[in-house]
């Protein structure tokens, strides 16, 4: 695989390295560590830096406004993006643009019209509805949300759980059992939260600081006929499709972190010392800090080797799940070890290494555990489908 | 955990504090009706956690607060953020000391009970 990158890619890197650098890390001086937000004048400032760049909202396709790049460059941007305190979960505050819902991007063009183009242009929120309390690994079985048609309608009810951002949205994607069992048997639907028979029930609390989970109620729940997204029966194929794409950016964003992580720690074991040497100058320390150097190479050239694939149009799900799989448990570690070379600090408040921990424990969970991941490789390597 | 945080009341003095530790977390402060009048957060920033914070209150009482109660919570901004909803959900309204926060920032949570 040919890992040299363009002279655009580097330029591009070389940028966003630059606003990383001067425009995020020093805001952070002044928020709490685990913020996920900023004071909306000062995220408007950072939006328009990045519309300059030419590089706003970077999940949206070239047709609707976003930047031409491809998913290698996007994986390049996720890796400078999320090396700042807030970075796994809340990368450059969202100056990028925020989550997209790139399942609208399928919408009937008056769906578009109601739903897809507020989201662009930041004017509406929207969340996605798949996990539930019967489990989100394997939704194609686990949904247990019914919607029933009564005339030129649905009626859903069911509950949701582990949703980001629920109740500050104005709408979302919620998947729910129309038919029989099996995948076949699940439809995607566009709700509006402020319906009657929608309610947030409680915010979950997990060791994640950004962009906390909330579990949603339907009750009777009308939807018309016309929010079907896509086809009737054909929800999992659309909550499908985007996973195994947007994984590959996930894991990238890992890596960001620690890539970061293991440079504080090689640093730090420069300038500490023990027992009259420098931290650096102990095996026990060297050995720690190449196993994070072969961790990060190992999980960068997966990454890339996944995003390439999908950017020449190539079958890549085998590769995404690698991808994750590896940058998630890699990347946990690397954070780890960081942790234990700077001893108590690594623990503190004081530096963002506690933040990435917790956050990147959830990231071998988040968007289909290892096991789950190691399961789609081993569907590819016998080439059947396990149940 | 309820959503609705549901200890006794302390009263806001001094000699309260002592069972109160330099923890991050979430407290409410209520006037001498129980009525709740601010909900805070002890976040990473402060000096001396939830004791610090309460101190502060102690000297500049916001808005006739009395009694106070507690929660140490490591994922105190996101408890926070449910605090402030729970009872804009109740209320319609935040508390009347809650000036430090934009309503429109906040989400909508529909409790139950």
């Amino acid at each position: 695989m040919d890992m040299a990158f363009t002279e655009e890619q580097r330029m591009i890197v070389d940028m966003v390295r630059r606003f990383v650098r001067e425009e995020i890390i020093p805001l952070e001086d002044n928020l709490d560590p685990d913020a996920d937000e900023l004071p909306s004048e000062k995220l408007s400032e950072l939006v328009e830096k990045t519309k300059e760049m030419g590089l706003h909202g970077l999940d949206t396709p070239p047709e609707f406004g976003g930047p031409e790049i491809d998913l290698v460059t996007r994986c390049l941007i996720a890796i400078e993006c999320s090396q700042h305190r807030a970075g796994l979960y809340a990368p450059c505050y969202y100056a990028f643009g925020g989550a997209r819902q790139t399942q609208l991007f399928e919408a009937t063009d008056s769906q578009k019209e109601k739903y897809l183009y507020p989201m662009l242009r930041g004017e509406k929120k929207v969340f996605f509805g798949l996990s539930e309390p019967s489990g989100g690994s394997d939704p194609g079985r686990a949904i247990q949300t019914k919607a029933v048609r009564d005339g030129d309608e649905w009626v859903l009810n069911g509950t949701k759980l582990w949703i980001s951002g629920a109740d500050r949205a104005d709408y979302g994607l919620v998947f729910a059992r129309t038919g029989g069992p099996g995948r076949s048997g699940v439809t995607a639907f566009i709700v509006e939260t402020g319906w009657e028979g929608f309610s947030v029930r409680r915010v979950v609390h997990t060791l994640r600081s950004a962009k906390y989970a909330t579990e949603i109620q339907m009750e009777d729940l009308r939807v018309p006929h016309e929010n079907i997204l896509g086809d009737e029966g054909g929800g999992f194929a659309i909550a499908n499709d985007r996973l195994s794409r947007q994984r590959i950016p996930y894991s990238a964003e890992c890596l960001g972190v620690a890539i970061k992580a293991h440079e504080m720690a090689t640093e730090y074991s420069k300038i500490r010392e023990t027992f009259g040497a420098p931290l650096s100058h102990r095996q026990g320390i060297q050995w720690m800090l190449v196993d994070n150097e072969i961790d990060i190479r190992a999980a960068k050239l997966l990454v890339f080797d996944a995003a390439a694939k999908a950017d020449r149009g190539e079958p890549f799900r085998t590769e995404s799940a690698i991808a994750k799989l590896v940058s998630t448990e890699n990347s946990f570690r690397v954070v780890d070890r960081s942790m234990q070379i700077h001893g108590a600090l690594g623990v503190a408040k004081d530096l963002p290494l506690e933040r990435w921990f917790r956050e990147m424990r959830i990231r071998r969970v988040g968007e289909g555990p290892s096991e789950v991941q190691k399961h789609v490789i081993a569907r590819d390597i016998l080439k059947e489908s396990l149940r | 955990m309820p959503v609705r945080m549901d200890k006794p009341w302390e009263p806001l003095r001094e000699v309260s504090l002592e069972t109160v530790a330099s923890h991050l977390g979430v407290y409410q402060l209520a006037d001498d009706a129980g009525d709740i009048v601010y909900i805070g957060v002890a976040d990473a920033r402060t000096l001396f956690g939830l004791r610090g914070e309460l101190q502060k209150a102690i000297a500049e009482p916001p808005s006739g607060a009395s009694q106070f109660r507690v929660e140490i919570n490591m994922a105190y901004r996101t408890r926070h953020a449910e605090l402030l909803q729970a009872y804009l959900h109740d209320h319609g309204e935040l508390p009347i000391g809650n000036t430090d926060i934009d309503k429109r920032m906040l989400g909508s949570l529909c409790p139950a009970g």
